[in-house]
């Protein structure tokens, strides 16, 4: 793959850049059998973990696969940084950067921020979330995922279920498996599946057409209370008009249908207890994964804090 | 541009057959790792000769990307392939094999590598062809053949180019 100092968004990828990233994600995750779970790959760099949103899952999963390459992980938090005592993101840039970070994992609430520091430094940058626009990382382990269980990631069709509209899960992960040859549709609440934008993507508004259209993947969506300001729905009547309900989930067991959540679940809203047991769920896979697929895209991307010639 | 022939490679991995069963230490298990890629084919071709002569090896293929030295001079990382080491290497007897050994940084990588799986009880190196170019003391039990320190090698195996040769 060509020389890329950051990853922002999936678009900026090639085809072949993606299938790169995704094998060796496959021998990252070797490296998880061995007694020794660690390589010296990245040995003396600085990974820096900057996250202006909570985070459950990608933040860890970011920190474990330095840590597996052998970085050095600083951890910026930001309830006790300066950023609440007003600090810009550009001023906070200049003061990591005099630390000589040669990468840099960002989530923020806002749009194009990993884009703004990406411009402004030397490192590396990997965008881990910004608002609603994108999450590459996420969409790499969840084709890495579907590749793995599937063999491939073509022709396979996976249906997104919930708030597509705030979700940058859904934008990335759509897109990276529309390139990889798969067929995506969404099934949500009116009002948060956006009408335009994807006018390619087939919308559902019900769960009897998402199973006429034969999917090989339920891929359901946290439903992100954070990001609206008045719930849309009730979590109960959510569950019943687009969760998996325990009804649901014994047709998706006769149909031998996988079943995906980028977590944290929200049980009883998108997924009935029972699911989270179901034997064809992959979200336990999808965190491990996460950290092959991160590993995989720390080792493919080129800081040029490494230039020293 | 000289050329080694097909012959030549075939008997040098009989004499290496013979080389390796000659002296089995008792007790000790035996592996064939070869270094992803060509290092791994011949690893593949002397465990058959190996069990043609009746001995059994265990087969291993290590991608050494992640132990390299230069990481920093690499303006693009190659695409990874997944080692495949399923067993411990505690106690056993490894043959390393590679193509080509030059500057020995390769050897080295693998090592660290190797030793990542366990502890063998020892390492033998065998390569097709010796450079020459040695910038660590790192040295091959057996070297089939050796070229010029400046000469391009290229070693082709069926398995991956469809012919067997070496040209220099």
């Amino acid at each position: 793959m060509k020389p890329r100092k950051d990853l922002l968004t999936i678009g900026d990828l090639s085809t072949e850049d993606v299938n790169t990233i995704l094998d060796s994600a496959t021998a990252m995750k070797d490296i998880f059998t061995k007694s020794v779970k660690k390589v010296p790959a990245l040995k003396g760099k600085s990974v820096l973990t900057l996250f202006y949103e909570p985070s459950t899952r990608t933040r860890s999963s970011f920190e474990v696969a330095a840590h597996r390459l052998s970085a050095d992980v600083t951890t910026f938090t930001v309830s006790t940084s300066s950023v609440v005592k007003g600090e810009s993101v550009h001023d906070t840039i200049d003061t990591l950067m005099s630390m000589k970070m040669d990468y840099i994992i960002v989530r923020h609430k806002n749009s194009g921020i990993p884009a703004v520091i990406a411009r402004h430094c030397k490192a590396a940058v990997i965008n881990a979330g910004d608002g609603a626009h994108a999450h590459p990382s996420q969409a790499f382990l969840d084709a890495f995922t579907i590749r793995e269980k599937y063999g491939t990631v073509a022709g396979k069709r996976v249906v997104i279920i919930g708030d597509i509209l705030h979700s940058r899960v859904a934008r990335s992960t759509s897109t990276i498996l529309k390139r990889l040859g798969a067929e995506v549709a969404y099934m949500g609440p009116g009002p948060l599946v956006p009408p335009q934008a994807y006018t390619d993507i087939p919308r559902f508004t019900n769960w009897d057409d998402v199973f006429e259209w034969k999917p090989d993947v339920i891929y359901l969506l946290r439903v992100q209370n954070e990001r609206i300001d008045t719930p849309f729905f009730p979590a109960k009547d959510y569950h019943q008009a687009f969760g998996v309900t325990d009804e649901r989930l014994r047709r998706i067991d006769d149909l031998n249908l996988s079943i995906m959540h980028p977590g944290p679940v929200n049980r009883g809203v998108e997924l009935c207890d029972a699911a989270m047991d179901y034997r064809n769920s992959l979200i336990c896979n999808q965190v491990e994964n996460g950290i092959a697929a991160r590993m995989s895209i720390l080792y493919h991307l080129t800081p040029q804090t490494q230039n020293n010639d | 541009m000289p050329t080694i022939s097909k012959e030549a490679i075939d008997e040098a991995l009989k004499q290496w057959t013979g080389r390796i069963t000659a002296n089995i230490p008792a007790g000790d298990k035996l592996a064939v790792v070869g270094l992803i890629s060509h290092g791994d084919v011949l690893a593949q071709r002397l465990i058959t000769l190996l069990k043609e002569s009746g001995v059994e090896a265990l087969y291993g293929a290590l991608d050494i990307s992640l132990y390299r030295d230069d990481f920093d001079m690499l303006s693009h990382k190659p695409a990874l392939r997944a080692s495949y080491l399923p067993f411990s290497t505690d106690g056993m007897r490894i043959i390393l094999v590679d193509d080509v050994i030059d500057t020995g940084r390769t050897v080295r990588a693998a090592l660290n590598a190797l030793f990542e799986y366990g502890r063998p009880a020892r390492v033998e190196l065998y390569t097709l062809v010796d450079r020459g170019g040695r910038e660590l003391p790192i040295h091959p039990d057996v070297a089939a053949f050796t070229t010029p320190i400046d000469a391009n090698v290229k070693v082709h195996l069926q398995e991956i180019d469809g012919t067997d040769d070496i040209c220099y």
